[in-house]
């Protein structure tokens, strides 16, 4: 018997243990930074039929966000614009443009322009937008500096940890009223205005929901 | 031993080179390995469906259907007209007409009209030094004499005149048309301005006696 299991055999055993140790570490390492949101939907950019860029009608041209999505602040869906929104301007500048053939055929037609959506939450998580605003809680915080991007993509996670991050603690991410459509928008650093801000909280009365039925209604 | 986690660590190296890192830019929609319950039967706004001939989830009303609530039978409030089919001069006898109103009509204003009017009504937008050129001000022989009912029609119907610009009925509800047309109206008084209107103890601020 000596012959066939050579001396080291008998540490081998224990090198199995050890090795499936290692395995394991690997694969939940590995689930944990690939199998979330994270990694899966962060940084989705689809290709758009029309390039729209927010990049130069917001951050160059300035236009307010509520210009387009005009429903934001009354219901709970922000709506993505009507063809006809594009037109009040596009009648008169770039009229010929290729790139603005779909808007056109659209607003002729009265058929939508195929957007694709890029921020998709699961159907069991109920979203609200308007409250989200009617709080002071300004669209860079789950969406990003769209001001900057030339092409949309989805820029923060919208895991549950990322939306319970900030009901727990809305203190940190309040702001005034009339800056939540201005992405550029930093807190101020004099503690006297600090506190004021962060007074929101209690002088608002926010209480955002942290129970289940919350968000899973 | 030594080659089972050779092979282990080349096969993380590959794994990782073809998954790639967190926040890498994809044109392709997110991958679903478990879809749980993200699918529903249901339709949330604005969603495609194959059932309609055009696709659309949201349904037009038909016409000549009126919501709960929304018969809208105040013409001066809904229409800008007097019961005898004038314009409205002023306001319509159901708003108040008070600094809450005209706060209003500025953030309004400011959001959907700024960006070819300009912030002070002259016509001077964003968008003029991009071929919007046919932006008129408010201050000129013709919108002066506009009534309140005619400015609050080119809100919600669009412009009768040459047709340039389109109706903002969709973004705005009525009353907050009529906001609108308040701080249109203070526009034009502002441009309207002489030395007389400033009030004394601010003449010395700009150099006046
Ligand atoms: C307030 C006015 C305004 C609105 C509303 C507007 N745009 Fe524009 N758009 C502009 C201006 C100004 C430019 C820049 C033109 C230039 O560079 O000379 C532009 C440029 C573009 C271009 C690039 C065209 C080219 O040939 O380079 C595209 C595409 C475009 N817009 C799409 C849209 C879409 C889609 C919408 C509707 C969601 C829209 N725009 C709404 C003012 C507007
Ligand atoms: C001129 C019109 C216009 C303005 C102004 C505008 N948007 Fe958009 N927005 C669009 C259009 C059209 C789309 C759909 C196409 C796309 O995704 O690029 C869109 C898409 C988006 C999306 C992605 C929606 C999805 O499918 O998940 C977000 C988020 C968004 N906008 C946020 C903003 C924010 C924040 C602002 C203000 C800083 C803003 N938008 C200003 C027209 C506009
Ligand atoms: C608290 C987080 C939060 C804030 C603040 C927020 N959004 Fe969103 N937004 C979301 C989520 C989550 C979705 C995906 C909703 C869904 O899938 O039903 C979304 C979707 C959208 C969409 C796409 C809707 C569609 O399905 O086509 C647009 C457009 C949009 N947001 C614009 C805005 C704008 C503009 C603002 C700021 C004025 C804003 N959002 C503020 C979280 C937020
Ligand atoms: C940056 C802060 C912030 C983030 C991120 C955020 N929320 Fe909120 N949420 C709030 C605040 C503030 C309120 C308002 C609480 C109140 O009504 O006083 C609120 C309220 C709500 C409500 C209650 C609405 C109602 O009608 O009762 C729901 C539901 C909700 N949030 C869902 C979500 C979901 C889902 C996400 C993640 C995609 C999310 N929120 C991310 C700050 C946030
Ligand atoms: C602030 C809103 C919010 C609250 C409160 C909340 N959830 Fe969630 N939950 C979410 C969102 C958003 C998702 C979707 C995350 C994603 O897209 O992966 C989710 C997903 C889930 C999932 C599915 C996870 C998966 O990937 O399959 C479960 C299970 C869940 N929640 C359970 C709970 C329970 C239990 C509670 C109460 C202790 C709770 N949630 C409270 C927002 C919330
Ligand atoms: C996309 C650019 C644009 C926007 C935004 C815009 N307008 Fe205009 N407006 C015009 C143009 C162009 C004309 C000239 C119309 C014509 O000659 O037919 C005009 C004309 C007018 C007139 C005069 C109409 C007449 O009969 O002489 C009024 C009043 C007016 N606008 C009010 C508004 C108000 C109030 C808003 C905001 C809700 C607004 N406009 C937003 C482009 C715009």
């Amino acid at each position: 018997m000596s012959q066939l299991f050579p001396k080291s055999a008998n540490r081998l055993p224990l090198q199995i243990v050890i090795y499936l140790f290692v395995l394991g570490g690997i694969a939940s390492a590995g689930i944990n930074y690939y199998a979330t949101n994270k990694y899966s939907n962060v940084g989705y950019t689809p290709v758009q039929p029309v390039p729209f860029s927010h990049a130069l009608h917001n951050g160059q041209l300035g236009i307010d966000c509520r210009y387009c999505h005009s429903f934001e602040e009354k219901s709970g869906f922000s709506n993505v614009p009507t063809s006809q929104t594009c037109m009040n301007c596009h009648s008169l500048i770039k009229t010929d443009s290729p790139l603005l053939a779909p808007v056109r055929a659209s607003y002729a037609s009265g058929d939508p322009v195929p957007w694709i959506q890029v921020h998709i939450l699961p159907d069991y998580v109920y979203f609200n937008h308007s409250i989200h605003l009617a709080r002071g809680i300004s669209c860079v915080e789950c969406h990003g500096q769209i001001n900057r991007m030339e092409v949309v993509g989805q820029a923060k996670s919208l895991t549950m940890g990322f939306c319970l991050d900030c009901h727990r603690d809305p203190a940190a991410h309040i702001r005034p009223h009339d800056q939540i459509t201005n992405l550029d928008w930093q807190r101020p650093t004099d503690p006297v205005e600090v506190k004021k801000i962060e007074g929101y909280v209690h002088d608002w009365n926010v209480k955002p929901p942290q129970s289940c039925s919350g968000c899973h209604r | 031993m030594r080659y089972v986690y050779f092979f282990t660590a080349l096969f993380v190296v590959l794994a990782v080179s073809v998954l790639g890192f967190r926040g890498s830019v994809s044109t392709k929609p997110p991958l679903e390995l478990i879809p749980d319950m993200d699918h529903q039967a249901k339709y949330k706004p604005q969603a495609a469906s194959p059932f309609f001939a055009d696709g659309r989830a949201d349904r037009p009303l038909p016409p000549g259907v009126v919501a709960r609530g929304d018969l809208r039978e105040d013409d001066q409030l809904y229409r800008g007209k007097n019961s005898d089919g004038t314009w409205v001069h002023g306001f319509p006898a159901a708003l108040t007409v008070d600094a809450k109103l005209l706060a209003r009509g500025q953030e309004r204003y400011t959001i959907y009209c700024q960006p070819c009017h300009g912030a002070v009504g002259d016509g001077n937008g964003i968008t003029k030094q991009y071929g919007m050129g046919a932006t008129p001000s408010y201050a000129d022989d013709r919108r002066l004499k506009l009534s309140g009912g005619e400015i609050f029609d080119t809100i919600t119907n669009g412009s009768v005149l040459n047709k340039n610009m389109l109706p903002y009925a969709d973004k705005l509800v009525p009353e907050d048309r009529w906001a609108v047309v308040a701080y249109v109206r203070a526009l034009q008084r502002a441009q309207q301005g002489t030395v007389a209107d400033v009030p004394p103890e601010h003449k010395p601020e700009l150099g006046l006696k």
